[in-house]
């Protein structure tokens, strides 16, 4: 007698819907990169449209939100979304070529077959930001999660009030998104841009982001008004300096938003790979206030 | 929960009766250096192979609920087409026939992360819903501090759960099937004189717990002492093997490779289950590394378990059994590590 026929819990045609069940743990939705193009010697900007239409239209995602994308055999890999979240399965990728996946992506035609999973994480609160001044800062590739939420607040402009770009890249050639700046300047955004070292051509300031931001505080007069929300994204060193001077001009931690890197192999909090003390990076980020990220141990 | 007894002899009758199923129990393996008898957990295919009266495992339970690789997804890849196949390798009902608290307590805490809230992963779940588990109570060893982790008795996460009276079995009974599998045996309700021996069986045991573990204040501490010192000490000598997370019962963290077939004509998506110590596990895309030293490495681990999932989940994802001590190359014990952060200096 078979005293124990406990069910098989999970058969297996239940791996076609997403969420609310088991089986959305490997589904992914196929995708398709419809156009490559090259910003620099290393980043390229990948246009991925979702295959299937139905799904193309339903999938949403808000700004700062990463998906992973799967070239099958070579690897899976958290990438910030770039476009807007009105666009819905029509993403814009931007990736630096510095590893297997990345290599590999980077050497693919159009029309490559890509797989997609997510929305993943946490947002940038665009809707709390209205009827305020931002600041967004940005440092080297830092400038690709920040475009989601700029995107989002350019298509509803008149809601808020100063918006100030400050972007830093190490020389001009790795300055990302150049054709759209002047896109931006025309919705009245104050764009400053520097660079680590000039370029014959390069007629603009040489130094680091905090000079820049130095002098958008002073004319502040080194105290910026409570209505004021700064995000910052780049590499871990430059969290600190920048958050710190933003504090030091009064701004209140948890008005201030950083997006931090880890390297993720799950997406789902599972893997632990992404893990800060009892916080996983791609559940309660990547997206977090600075008071968040101030009560981490080794956060940045 | 029920509690009945049945006769000493009547164990084999319980084995036959389970049987028919895949049966997995402790069983000897070999002997160590010193002549002592190893177990493993292992299918069993006779009840003499069975010995339930086991120490300690070397690995724990936790191969056959979390592989150490196992596949996530295949793909057959034609012409810059694919399709996705996903195997949730759910096996048919296991009976895990022995286990003690300490890894009952240990599958608890990991259906806390794998099989909730946001994502559960169903390789995990599929697995542990169909397991039917049979626990023992253990004699302490001297490297056990399930005491000070609160995990040397537990109350949920088995089928019964065995305690040799001597002549009998004193059983407790959490779920309806093992009621009915009970059903078969000449079990009686236990007497007071049986009641009188479970407490002083009990009292027995509890006074064997030798190995301790200051657990007050500990994530307090642990945050204060980020900064310390003597995780540098301990960091010199940690060799950043992953033998620790290798035995551990809880440790659940991985990597995923993908791999494409000789033929070029299908993919896996592989799994395999990694440690924190190991020297890229905080590496990101572009070589920047978060822990790139031994010692920042140990520490979290440590403050994973004893700090961050106490903070996530109100328990430590530490359960006492003492492996990663018994197991570590350069002989670093929790109790040691955790006294040595509390008193701010390394011994000797």
């Amino acid at each position: 007698m078979n005293k124990l026929d406990f069910v098989d819990v999970l058969p297996a045609r239940q791996i076609s819907t997403r969420k609310s069940d088991l089986s959305s743990f490997e589904y992914s939705y196929r995708a398709e990169i419809t156009n490559v193009y090259g910003l620099t010697n290393t980043e390229k900007l990948y246009q991925i449209r979702i295959v299937d239409s139905d799904q193309r239209h339903q999938f949403t995602f808000k700004p700062g939100q990463f998906v992973m994308l799967e070239l099958p055999g070579i690897g899976e890999g958290p990438f910030s979304i770039s476009s807007s979240p009105t666009r819905h399965g029509d993403l814009e990728l931007c990736i630096r070529a510095v590893g297997n996946l990345t290599n590999f992506l980077s050497r693919v035609p159009r029309g490559t077959l890509v797989g997609i999973s997510g929305p993943f994480g946490t947002s940038f609160p665009v809707e709390d930001m209205e009827n305020s001044d931002l600041i967004l800062i940005a440092g080297g590739l830092g400038i690709v999660p920040l475009r989601a939420p700029l995107f989002s607040i350019l298509e509803n402009r008149s809601r808020y009030k100063q918006i100030d770009i400050i972007y830093g890249a190490r020389n001009p050639s790795e300055l990302l998104f150049t054709y759209q700046y002047q896109m931006w300047r025309q919705f009245d955004i104050n764009l400053e841009i520097i660079v680590d070292q000039a370029d014959e051509k390069w007629q603009g300031p040489v130094g680091l982001i905090t000079e820049i931001l130095k002098h958008r505080l002073e004319a502040a007069g080194n105290n910026l008004s409570s209505n004021t929300y700064a995000i910052v994204c780049g590499p871990p060193v430059m969290f600190h300096f920048v958050c710190d001077m933003l504090i030091n001009a009064q701004l209140p931690m948890q008005k201030i938003f950083v997006s931090l890197e880890r390297r993720m192999h799950c997406g789902r909090g599972k893997c632990c790979r992404c893990n800060i003390g009892a916080t996983y990076t791609c559940l309660s980020g990547p997206v977090f206030d600075y008071w968040s990220v101030l009560n981490m141990k080794e956060a940045i | 929960m029920l509690f009945k007894v049945f006769p000493r002899d009547q164990l084999e009758i319980l084995y036959d009766i389970l049987a028919g199923h895949h049966l997995v129990g402790p069983q000897i393996i070999g002997t160590d250096r010193n002549g002592q008898e190893l177990f493993a957990f292992d299918y069993i295919h006779s009840f003499t192979e069975l010995r339930i009266d086991f120490t300690s495992t070397v690995h724990s339970l936790k191969s056959f609920v979390l592989p150490p690789r196992e596949n996530l997804s295949s793909f057959a890849l034609a012409n810059n087409d694919w399709e996705k196949n996903v195997d949730l390798g759910i096996y048919k009902p296991h009976v895990f026939f022995g286990l003690h608290p300490c890894d009952i307590n240990a599958l608890n805490k990991l259906d806390k992360v794998l099989t909730g809230p946001v994502y559960p992963d169903p390789f995990y779940t599929g697995k542990r819903k169909n397991m039917f588990i049979i626990g023992v109570n253990c004699i302490p060893q001297p490297w056990c501090f399930c005491k000070s982790m609160g995990t040397d008795t537990v109350l949920s996460g088995f089928d019964m759960f065995l305690t040799d009276l001597g002549d009998k079995y004193f059983v407790e009974i959490q779920s309806a099937t093992a009621y009915d599998i009970l059903m078969e045996l000449p079990i009686t309700e236990p007497t007071d004189e049986d009641h009188r021996r479970f407490v002083q069986l009990m009292d027995e045991r509890n006074s064997k717990f030798t190995c301790q573990v200051d657990n007050s204040d500990l994530t307090k501490i642990l945050d204060l002492e980020f900064q310390s010192p003597v995780w540098q000490e301990w960091g010199k000598r940690c060799m950043s093997c992953g033998t620790c997370a290798n035995v551990c019962p809880t440790c659940y963290c991985y990597g995923v490779t993908e791999h494409v077939d000789l033929d070029l004509k299908s993919a896996t998506k592989q799994k395999q289950l990694y440690s924190c110590n190991l020297i890229d596990f905080a590496m990101v895309s572009g070589g920047h590394n978060f822990r790139p030293d031994s010692a920042s490495r140990l520490k979290y681990r440590y403050y994973h378990k004893h700090r961050g999932f106490q903070e996530a989940y109100e328990e430590a994802l530490c359960v006492g059994c003492g492996r990663c001590g018994q197991a570590c190359l350069a002989g670093i014990t929790v109790p040691e590590v955790i006294d040595s952060v509390r008193r701010q200096e390394v011994p000797k």
